[in-house]
This record gives structure tokens, sequence and C-alpha cells, in this order.
């Protein structure tokens, strides 16, 4: 830390700019501020202002003034205020900041509020490295709510809700945040000060200073923690009070720099420039051009179609895919479709479904109940959803034979090791697509051009749209062998 | 614009950039992570700023200053992590910033499990913050109205600066359904009240703290006069057969969709009934079921909850018929079949006019 003696430092005897020549915003009392004789605010807001003067920032610079005796500090700065939550100034400067990045946002902020509330957002909003400067006043005690213990409550130290003094083993050690901030790779400049003589103010000036320019650079997180006479709360003259923040409060929280990363931190980049207008439904994928391969709707079907289907089987077999090439297919082809999948954890491990809907009139209800093709990728899904299939409807199963027990005499069963085609095809999980051609033999009405371009828009690799079109056609056939077979035998 | 096949919780997303949105600041969570996810992609494409923020309370501080700066702007959770932004949804509405919420709803309380419920109705309705203040509920039953029903959100959102939220459930954030957005992304002014770093701006206070009883009564009083307005003017529902219908049905979101199939087979089989589909749950549709009731015999809200909205319907038919309900919870789903049951057992105990053995076979 350097001493006084280095830098002499200018006395302000004027008002700064920065504060309102009269602080209307308090119903009486206008020419004074709410703050205890004695209390460090003033003496903060002081040096506040006059950098904000000083560096000529009055019209950019926002205040976020959360809650504690600070809250009112938009009575007194000629600024942009925001007041914000309890602890939660850092997580709305960030907003402002990164919505805003020309202006200069002070989040100006207690040690109850810091310290305690308000934890995590300093913690993530510092480890972000966020373009903002915290001016953190710690007076070891919650004032405004009347003296209850703060993280920052020294030990043995007595309070409304420690009457006999903080104790390590009941409410563990005073919480050190710069030091705690420093460990962090992001924050540019972290400095304790105090207020409790004349050369710590000159020191608390300069810190105040720095901080508020490493912002106006761009360099990104400053933070100075002041430790601050509370005679009020501490029960003391407001000469005793600032004796003990140099006497006492410093022997916990000790003065000086804890991290200055100043030199060597370079500008945060510039936010990318907003793209026209114009160009949004492009960036978003939605603007008319990009309607997949340019391809019109293939609106070449003969009569009505109501399909209800419902796929189950593995996570992992592809059975969500092979319900969207369906949904895709029915919507490439101009009719209403829906796809509703079970979703979240079942998906990683165990079974997965989905119901589809591919129809010529408007849908009522996405679930499906009573499909009329059931889809069941294992026996697991034959299990849980035979009973449901309509009379009349159809089940595939992807096994040799389907247990005896789960015959329904006014059903259609094509039971098929589909998981061996799909490996005949060069790739097991090639058995979806080879179910789906098999579907698609028994519902009908689809053009083969809407599934071609449903492939496309869903898978993404050729390799893979080529096998999945074998798989498709290797389906179909073996649907129609199956037929033939059934004449066959009549 | 071509329709497109598209999940619900994308929609979202690319409905509010079009609509202006510019900031995004979320926290995943299922069945809700699409939309983030959704707005970590296309926000810093489209200039605007998109954030994980450390947890929903953040999240939702964020926003309070976005819209502070005068950004439209958003978030999306669902059951436990809008609980945790009920701090933030009060404070925007007491300093009146407008945004938008959407809330994917999952089963409850406490974890509960990830699948759909309705639970969150009172939380979203009822202003699950503390203090005199109500936050404008849109429920989508449709792909298309997750996108439509955005861009209406931001619209009142500025128009009342209020909070307003999308209540929907896990089924239509997660389910495909084609959608066509807006043809062209809107321009957004900055509003006069934003603090946004500029010489124009420099005497804007955004703050809900009212020291003096008498001042904050009569923000209070402002804030109620508001809300009065919303409820003339912003009510909105969906009605379907109820025309000449003897039993209404009433359901939003994904029960809507099961009662709309559940309507025309109960009509194919005689019965006469229609359907009552919320839209706005705040303002609630008061006068499409005073209307409903002039003819309806009977109404039957369905929800996936233990009926929360069935005494916003029992407030609004105010005793002048008997109000029925049928509740799933836990993710599960009321079914086509359980529907048509209470269905056809009020048509038989509410309307003589009905042939018995019109119903007999169900």
């Amino acid at each position: 830390m350097s001493s006084i003696t280095d830098q002499e430092y200018e006395v302000a005897h004027s008002k700064a700019k920065a504060f309102y020549p009269s602080y209307e915003r308090k119903a009486e009392l206008q020419h004074q501020t709410h703050y205890c004789p004695g209390c460090g605010h003033g003496i903060v807001h002081k040096m506040v202002a006059h950098v904000i003067d000083e560096l000529g920032i009055q019209d950019s610079t926002i205040l976020v003034s959360p809650v504690g005796c600070s809250v009112f500090a938009y009575y007194y700065f000629d600024v942009g205020n925001v007041q914000a939550a309890h602890g939660r100034a850092p997580a709305v400067a960030t907003a402002l900041s990164r919505s805003r990045p020309g202006s200069i946002v002070i989040s100006y902020q207690g040690d109850g509020d810091l310290s305690a509330i308000g934890s995590a957002e300093i913690l993530h909003a510092a480890n972000r490295g966020e373009n903002i400067t915290v001016i953190f006043v710690n007076n070891a005690i919650y004032s405004m709510t009347g003296g209850q213990m703060a993280p920052t409550t020294l030990l043995g130290q007595t309070s409304t809700t420690t009457p006999l003094g903080r104790s390590a083993a009941h409410e563990g050690y005073p919480m050190r945040m710069s030091e705690l901030l420093a460990t962090l790779s992001a924050p540019v400049y972290i400095e304790r000060v105090g207020l409790g003589d004349n050369k710590q103010i000159a020191q608390a000036s300069r810190a105040v200073r720095k901080a508020i320019e490493n912002q106006v650079r761009g360099l990104g997180f400053s933070m100075v923690e002041v430790l601050s006479p509370c005679p009020t709360i501490w029960k003391m003259t407001p000469v005793d009070a600032q004796h003990w923040v140099r006497d006492v409060m410093e022997k916990t929280f000790p003065l000086g720099v804890c991290v200055d990363r100043t030199r060597e931190a370079q500008p945060r980049p510039e936010p990318e420039e907003a793209p026209a207008l114009g160009r949004i439904p492009q960036i978003l994928g939605i603007a008319e051009e990009d309607s997949g391969e340019g391809a019109p709707m293939h609106s070449t079907l003969s009569g009505d179609i109501d399909l209800e289907v419902r796929v189950s089987g593995f996570g992992g077999q592809g059975v969500l895919l092979l319900g969207e090439v369906l949904a895709e297919a029915g919507a490439d082809a101009g009719l209403e479709v829906s796809w509703l999948p079970s979703y979240g954890p079942e998906m990683r491990s165990g079974t997965s479904n989905c119901h589809v809907r591919v129809a010529s009139s408007p849908i009522d209800s996405p679930l499906v109940t009573h499909p009329d093709v059931l889809v069941a990728m294992n026996e697991p899904s034959l299990r849980k959803f035979y009973a449901s299939v309509r009379p009349g409807g159809w089940i595939l199963y992807n096994g040799s034979l389907p247990p005896g027990e789960y015959a329904r005499e006014e059903i259609h069963v094509m039971a098929c090791d589909f998981t061996r085609e799909g490996d005949a095809l060069g790739d097991t999980r090639a058995a979806n697509m080879v179910m789906l051609g098999a579907l698609l033999e028994i519902a009908e009405g689809l053009p083969q051009a809407s599934i071609d371009a449903a492939l496309r828009r869903c898978v993404s690799s050729n390799k893979w749209v080529q096998l999945d079109e074998r798989a498709i056609e290797r389906g179909r056939q073996l649907y129609r062998e199956l037929q033939q077979e059934v004449r066959h035998e009549i | 614009m071509r329709r497109q096949l598209m999940k619900g919780n994308e929609a979202i997303v690319k409905s509010a950039i079009l609509s202006g949105c510019r900031a995004f600041y979320g926290y995943p969570i299922t069945p809700a992570s699409e939309i983030t996810e959704a707005a970590a992609l296309y926000m810093p494409q489209t200039g605007g700023v998109f954030l994980q923020a450390e947890s929903e309370v953040a999240a939702t501080n964020m926003l309070y200053g976005a819209s502070s700066a005068g950004v439209r702007c958003m978030t999306a959770s669902s059951g436990p992590g809008i609980s945790l932004m009920q701090e933030g949804i009060s404070y925007m509405a007491g300093a009146e910033l407008p945004c938008v919420i959407a809330d994917i709803t999952r089963g409850g309380p406490g974890l509960g499990n990830i699948a759909a419920e309705q639970s969150d109705y009172h939380q979203a309705v009822k202003g699950g913050g503390h203090g005199n203040y109500r936050t404008i509920v849109l429920a989508p039953n449709s792909v298309q109205e997750m996108a439509d029903l955005t861009a209406l959100a931001f619209e009142l959102a500025d128009r009342y600066r209020n909070p307003v939220m999308l209540l929907a459930d896990g089924f239509i954030g997660q389910m495909m359904e084609p959608v066509e957005f807006r043809e062209r992304a809107v321009e957004v002014s900055l509003p006069e009240w934003a603090v946004a770093g500029t010489k124009e701006a420099r005497g804007n206070l955004i703050a809900s703290i009212y020291l003096e009883p008498d001042l904050l009564e009569a923000h209070n009083r402002q804030l109620e006069a508001k809300y009065l307005r919303a409820e003339r003017e912003e009510a909105r529902a969906e009605e379907w057969r109820t025309a000449d219908a003897e039993v209404v049905l009433v359901g939003y979101g994904i029960v809507a969709r099961i009662l709309k199939a559940v309507t025309a087979e109960a009509r194919a089989m005689g019965i006469r009934v229609g359907l009552l589909r919320p839209i706005t749950l705040y303002p609630f549709p008061v006068e499409h079921f005073k209307r409903a009731a002039e003819r309806a015999r009977v109404f039957a809200v369905v929800e996936m909850s233990n009926g929360q909205m069935v005494e916003d319907v029992r407030l609004a038919v105010n005793g002048a018929r008997p109000v029925e309900f049928l509740g799933r919870a836990g993710g599960n789903v009321p079914t086509h079949h359980e529907v048509l049951d209470l269905v056809s057992k009020l048509a038989l105990q509410f309307c003589p006019a009905m042939q018995p053995e019109e119903v007999a076979h169900v």
C-alpha cells in the first residue's frame, strides 16, 4: 500500500456536481442526508461523487443501491439510479452493464447485503469479471435493521442476535470477502481501505478512483472494501468509532491490495454489433427461403388421413427420431401433425416413447391413447402398450415372435427381428427406420418425396440419410413379403 | 412464412426475438431447458444478451436490471425455479418493470418430478411473491400459441409495465407441431422511464420503495387501477360449441386439447357439451363464464392438479351453476375416458332432456 506522502491529495471544498443541489426526493431536510453523524457513508458518497465529476461520467453512470443504510443513495446522486433487492445488486448491475455496455455501473453495497444474502451474486459477478465497480461498505454489523450480526461481525462483538458476543464455534469466523474474491481469476482490482484516519481516507479515495477508472477503461470487475464506522449501532462517539475502525476492525480485516491486475488487464471485448432487423428471421432459420432444400410442400395426397401412432423402445434405439421423421413427413405433405415425446431422465437410461398424429384436419389432442399403429421396439414396450391398440390396428414388434400372452384377435401383428435387419444393412441403429418403412406401408398415403425431405431435415449426416433411405425401403419390402405370405396361406 | 415443425420451447425463443426481446437470463431446469438453450444459441447472433445465471434468484434480478435498462427481456423456468424467482417478480411488479417469464410446469411440491403438471397455477396466477400485485398470465395450448402468446406477452408487459407469465406445461413445451411466425422482427423503442446510462435518462429512478404509508398506498392504488384495466380489456378465452352447451368443460393448456377431443366424441353421442378454455388466467375471463352460465346446466373443470383454477371458475360462476372437478396429479394426465365418463354422468344427472340410452353404452 502506498503511503500518503507518496501522493498528495486535494481536499474537495465544494459539493460534487454528481450530487443533487438539494435532496428533493427527501420529504424534509433537503439540505442533509439521512445518515447518522459520524457514519462512513457520507465520506464514501463524496469520494464516489467526486470521481464521477473528475472522470466526466455523470450522464453515463448508473448507481445500483440495494437494501441497507445506503438504500437511499438515489436521494443524493444525480445519476441514473436503480434500487435493488437485498443482496442482488451485482445481478442487477450485471444486466445493466451487459445491456448498456457504454454505461458506468456502480454497485454500492453494505456488508450484510454483500457478504450474507448476496454472497452468491457477488461471487459470480466477480467470477464473470463483469465490467462493474463494487463499493463494499463494511461496518461489521447490520445497521439499518438495528444491529444484528453480519458475516463480518468480529469475534466477541455483541449484536442484537449475538447478545453474548460472536463465537467462532457458534457463528463461525468473520468473513473476509475481499480475500475470498481475490482467489478468483477474473477480478481486476480488489483493495480493502479504511476510514480510520485521514491517511486511510486519502488512500480510500485513491482506491475508489482507480476502481471506477478501471471500468471506464473496460477492464472488468473492481471492488473496494471500505471499513467504515457506525457510531449509532456500535454505541460510540463518532471519534471513538473512527478509532475503532483503525485499532480494532483492521486487525481482523487488514488493509491493502488483495489483487491488482490493472496493468496487464485487457479491455473486455465489445459485444458484437446487432444485425439489421430484416436479417433476423433468416438467423432464426424461419425465413421463407429457409424452407429446407427449397422444396415445396408435397401435397399429393388422395383422401383423408388420420393416423395415430405410438412408438416405444429403449433410449438409444431412435424411438423419438422415428416419430419425428413421420411427423416431419406429414408436415411436409401439408398435413396437420403433432409429436409428443416422453422426456427427461427416462430418455437417458430406461424406456422412451412418443405419440405421433398425422391428420388431414386439425388435431385436437396430441396424446395418443389408442394408437392405430404401435411400434414396439422392445418387449417391455409391447407389454406396456399392446392392450391400448385400437381394434383393427397394428402392432409392429421388434422380435421374431411376439410372446403368446399378447395375442389379440382383433389386431394385426407384424413381428420381425428388425434389429437384425438393421445389422444386415450395416448398422443396428437403422432398425428404427426399417420399422418406419413397414409403418409407412401400413399407413399409406404419405408421398415418398415427403419422407425423403423429412429424412434430410431430421438427419444431419449424408451417410445416415442414405442408410436410412435403404432401411425404409427394406421395411416396405418386408411388409409386402409378409402380405404375400398371408395371401399364400389363404 | 412457411409452417415449420418445432418444439414449443423453441418457438417461444424465436417468437421472443422477433418480438424485440434482447436479453435472456436463465437457469437450467427440466422441462424448460430447451428455452434457455435456444436463447444461448440465438441471442448473441441477434444483438441480444444471453447469460446463464448462478441461480433463479440471480436470473430474475438480472431481468430486473435488464428491464431497468429498457430492454425487452425474458427468462424461463419451471415449478421450483419459479418459486425462487418470486422475489424478483414482486420487485419488478413493484417497480413497474416489464418482463416475460415462461413457466413450463412440472410435478410438485418440492422436487416432485419432471412430468407435466398444472400445479403452478396458484404461484403464477395469484402472484406467488409478496405484496399487492398481479402478474398477467397467458396459457398456450399449442406450439402455435407458444409463439403467438409470447408475442402478446411482450406487448402486454410493455403496455402494463408489469411481468407477464407464459404458463405452459411440460407437454406443450416438449411437443412439436407446425408453427408459423410473424413475418418481421419488430423494432422496439427505448421507454422514457428506462435507466439507460444516457444524459436524457439521467434523472430516471427505478425503485419499489415508498417509506411513507400514504405514498405506498397511493402506489398500490395505482397498480390496482392498472390491474382493473387489464381485467376489463385483456381477458381472453376460446369457446368451442358452447352456444347450446348444457355441460361446459373447462381446461387450459394440454388439458384443453384433451377436452376438445372429448367434446367432439360426446357431441357425437348426442350430449350437448362445449369447451371453455381460458387463454388469460389472469385476468380471468369472468364474462365468458357468466355468459356460459346463462345456458349451461353444469361446469366441469379438468386440471392436472388437485384443483387450483377450479377456484377461479367457482368465483366466476358465483354459485349460478354447479362446478364439478376432475383432477390428476403427479404427471398423470386425465384420460379421454375419465373425462368422457364424467361428461356422461353429468349429462344424466343435470340434463333431464337427455335420453338415458344415448349414454348407456359409455
